[in-house]
């Protein structure tokens, strides 16, 4: 048994620092109100005590003054709790564009992860120091939520949609991952490791393992096998959209409607073609729900985000950031526009 | 004092005999002993549970039970505490051995309902028992969807129907209240003449009347989809997962105060009583209840803020969270407030509000930390918690329950319990509580998950502290069991007001006659008015 017992969790990364602030706050108010509740009914309980049967104690009748002050008082003192918390909440849900990305799929009972150099891991995550790491989670199978306790991070990660999170670690370490939301037998086995490695370190780790062939490299294979390249042709008109720099731009459909070509769009017009539609072509494509997984999904989105731009079409939304198409920190387009990520 | 008179009086107790007589018998006050003994037996049954979960945690692998059994006893107790115990607990026993008798009435409203309440309560009861002795059921209280949908292999369905079904037994149970509430007052009985516990349960019933369809319809389509594959929530079907969770917590926050609003009644009446003085700000108190029971339908999503709901809701909720917290905090100062100048006493029902104000207000502020948005996404289905609502549930709810069955049983028995160990166990439960649950606070912010079979050792020292206190905690349960019991055929007999108290129910004899009295009484002053009572006896 670890007879030590640890108060105090550590900060691995800016926004820990910033919460534990806000929880500093929160201890704060809350030993003052209870000190205080625990000190009056301590000491009435004594002072007021019933010294004979025959008491008669004097009726005090509830005061206006008093009642609007305990009311306005907490009051005031929650809604700085309120506009703290929705400030840190908010540098927790946007990642900078910097970030770099990296894919998490969840399933009973393992976190899969990916790099975008091809790079693939279960249940461990190696991370570069000081670099903004963007999570793109999808999960195979049921909800999982993916917990970093030293970095203060946590979001769900559910079947048929992306969700994201990032984390900006700070110090270098190995670092508890935890699945936080129940998800069958072996729940409790769905916990891995984080490590944060300097980034010379990380760059030979990367170069390391047998073979790593990068994520688009791989979905351009996967592109070619699948014969999605016989109609979404890039060289000429094809029967289905050209997708040569279409990903972060609008698309417009047949209704009229124009929609953002981001991860879940991509993700719904392979598994469900049919629920959105290119204005401009015909409901031809089969789905392909059941032949791909959900590793698959995420290698032929880097290929497609690779996918440079044509000439006629410019100022696209992704990949704006001069690097070369499978470059590590792209900008890539949130996969859930999270309200409020204007900031590009 | 008159106890000569009570051994010989017919009671409601001794007016009838046999097993029938009690099975069919529409007298509220025996219907809310039919409701405490099955609850009773829920109670111990999901103790039984927890005993078993602090046993394996003791240790950081998951050596005592196996990891599936292990899911399927903390999800047995979640179901069996909040649908069958919690949930019923003092409005179905004290309320309905109360209501009618603090308004002066002789029975509620509908008493052939009130009893199919409980026959329905019992259905669904003995569902959930029999999916539990067939195997179980592993999906955690919550049934979070597509696991519980499509994924769980456990006893889903029937289980989802003993909660779909005892989900009317609440809902008629409300009803029953808010007409017996309105039309049934004695004469003089004004709404702010009325006794504190009467606005809470009028409040509590109208979220049952108004929250309860909404758990049950979403069962139902839990079932729908587990049992026919109609694609509602699984993605994979074509669903919405996140859909669940709105609908599932719809219910299930305005269930909370269900459990704990009753519990603020009770509080009232003790403190009221035990310090002989007006509850210090009468209407902000009563008027609180209802603020709480408006504010619960408007904070659910407070429970989905990393569930990918978006950044906007989750700000509103936040918003609305703190809202909900001003009316409980209201209670809590005004409470305080009723004991100043009083005339206290250290009786038993009174330990236990003291327990209750003193571990309500920590579970209330650790809701505060929760309503805020950064912060709550740490902790978020962490021991922090799993902690913060015991503190509600068991610090709260469930001290204001045996407060309150210790204040009432003189009139419910006829009998008076040993005050010496009710005291004892008063003290061991609190002591038990929170050493039981304190620590989980800690091991919760330092990333504790909750649901874990197995966890890093670097934990254990808290979940040590945390089993050791639930074992004072069970023994504390354990004293009241025996010298309750022990009370019905050997306490002493009990006057028909022993705490000298100034509602209508202490103003007839212990225990009260079929009809709960014998001329309907006039009401002519306002509740809790010991001064003029005082002054009424002297001259």
């Amino acid at each position: 048994m670890n007879p030590s017992l640890k108060l105090v969790l550590e900060q691995a990364s800016a926004t820990a620092v910033h919460l534990d602030y806000l929880t500093l706050y929160l201890l704060v108010v809350a030993a003052i109100f209870s000190t205080l509740i625990f000190a009056l009914i301590f000491f009435f309980a004594v002072k007021y005590r019933r010294r004979s049967n025959h008491e008669r104690p004097v009726e005090v009748h509830g005061a206006l003054t008093l009642e609007i002050i305990w009311t306005v008082v907490p009051f005031i003192l929650m809604m700085v709790m309120f506009v703290w918390g929705v400030n840190v909440f908010f540098e927790m849900s946007r990642p900078p564009d910097d970030a770099m990305n990296v894919y998490v799929v969840g399933k009973q009972w393992m976190w899969k992860t990916q790099h975008l150099e091809g790079q693939r891991e279960i249940n461990e995550l190696h991370v570069p120091l000081g670099r903004p790491i963007k999570l793109t989670m999808t999960s195979e199978d049921v909800i999982h939520s993916f917990f970093m306790p030293a970095f203060r991070v946590k979001f769900d990660v559910l079947p048929g949609r992306y969700t994201t999170a990032w984390f900006n670690p700070t110090k270098t370490g190995k670092y508890h991952l935890f699945c936080a939301e129940y998800c069958g037998t072996l729940h409790s086995g769905m916990i891995g490791w984080i490590y944060v490695m300097e980034p010379a370190e990380y760059e030979t780790w990367l170069a390391g393992g047998s073979g790593s062939e990068s994520l688009a490299s791989r979905g351009e294979k996967l592109f070619q096998y699948l014969a999605c390249a016989n109609c979404h042709r890039t060289d000429q008109p094809g029967r289905c959209p050209n997708l040569q720099g279409m990903f972060g731009t609008g698309v417009q459909l047949t209704t009229g409607e124009t929609v953002k070509a981001d991860e879940s769009y991509i993700r719904e017009s392979i598994l469900n073609p049919s629920a959105k539609i290119v204005a401009g072509y015909q409901n031809i494509m089969p789905s392909f729900q059941g032949q791909v997984t959900e590793e698959d999904l995420l290698q032929l989105m880097e290929y497609i985000k690779s996918l440079g731009k044509p000439a006629a079409a410019g100022g696209t939304a992704a990949g704006n950031a001069t690097a070369p198409p499978v470059r590590v920190g792209r900008g890539a387009a949130p996969a859930r526009p999270a309200p409020g990520q204007k900031n590009r | 004092m008159i106890t000569a008179t009570v051994e010989t009086r017919e009671n409601y107790l001794t007016h009838e005999y046999g097993v029938k007589s009690w099975l069919l018998t529409q007298d509220h006050k025996r219907i809310a002993l039919l409701y405490l003994g099955a609850i009773s037996f829920f109670f111990f049954l999901g103790g039984i549970f927890a005993t078993v979960i602090r046993l394996e945690l003791l240790t950081p692998p998951g050596d005592l039970v196996s990891a599936q059994t292990y899911n399927k006893l903390f999800s047995l107790h979640g179901i069996i505490m909040v649908f069958l115990f919690l949930v019923p607990s003092i409005p179905a026993t004290l309320g309905n051995f109360l209501v009618p008798m603090m308004i002066g009435a002789k029975d509620l409203a509908f008493p052939k309902l009130n009893l199919l309440s409980w026959y329905i309560l019992m259905v669904g009861g003995l569902l959930v028992l029999y999916a539990m002795l067939v195997g179980g059921v592993d999906t955690g209280w919550t049934f979070y969807v597509p696991f519980s949908t499509s994924y769980a292999n456990t006893y889903v369905i029937m289980t989802g129907m003993g909660i779909f079904i005892a989900g009317f037994s609440s809902i008629l149970t409300g009803l029953n209240f808010i007409v017996t509430i309105h039309r049934m007052r004695a004469p003089g009985l004004t709404w702010f003449r009325l006794p504190l516990f009467i606005w809470s349960m009028y409040a509590t019933s109208i979220i049952q009347v108004l929250g309860t369809p909404v758990i049950a319809v979403t069962m139902l389509l839990v079932v729908l989809e587990r049992g026919f594959h109609l694609g509602i929530f699984d993605p994979a079907l074509g669903g919405d997962p996140v859909l669940f969770q709105h609908l599932f917590w719809f219910y299930s926050h305005p269930a909370v105060y269900i459990m704990v609003l009753p519990g603020m009644g009770v509080i009232s009446e003790i403190v009221s009583v035990y310090s002989r003085k007006k509850v210090f700000g009468y209407r902000a108190v009563a008027f609180s209840s209802v603020a709480i029971a408006i504010l619960s339908f408007l904070v659910w999503g407070h429970h989905m803020f990393v569930s990918s709901q978006s950044v906007y809701a989750s700000m509103v909720f936040s918003f609305l969270s703190f809202l909900v917290a001003v009316p409980s905090a209201i209670k809590v100062f005004n409470w305080t407030a009723t004991l100043y100048k009083g005339s206290i006493s250290y009786d038993t029902p009174m330990l236990y509000a003291f327990g209750f104000i003193g571990l309500f207000t920590i579970g209330g502020l650790t809701g505060t930390f929760l309503a805020t948005l950064g912060f709550d996404v740490h902790v978020t289905d962490t021991y922090f918690i799993v902690a913060h609502f015991h503190y509600i549930m068991v610090g709260g709810t469930m001290m204001a329950y045996l407060g309150g069955l210790h204040y009432w049983w003189p009139k419910m028995t006829g009998r008076m319990y040993p005050e010496l160990w009710a005291r004892l166990s008063a003290l061991v439960i609190f002591l038990g509580f929170n050493l039981t649950f304190f620590p989980q606070f800690i091991m919760g912010y330092l990333g504790m998950p909750r649901r874990y079979h197995a966890y890093p050792e670097e934990f254990q020292v808290y979940h040590v502290l945390s089993t050791a206190g639930a074992s004072v905690l069970a023994v504390g349960y354990l004293i009241p069991l025996v010298y309750l019991i022990w009370s019905l055929r050997y306490g002493k007999l009990a006057p028909d007001n022993p705490w000298n108290a100034s509602g209508l129910e202490w103003q007839t004899t212990s225990p009260p006659p079929p009809e709960n009295f014998d001329i309907t009484p006039v009401v002519n002053h306002e509740a809790y008015d010991y001064s003029t009572l005082e002054e009424m006896k002297v001259g």
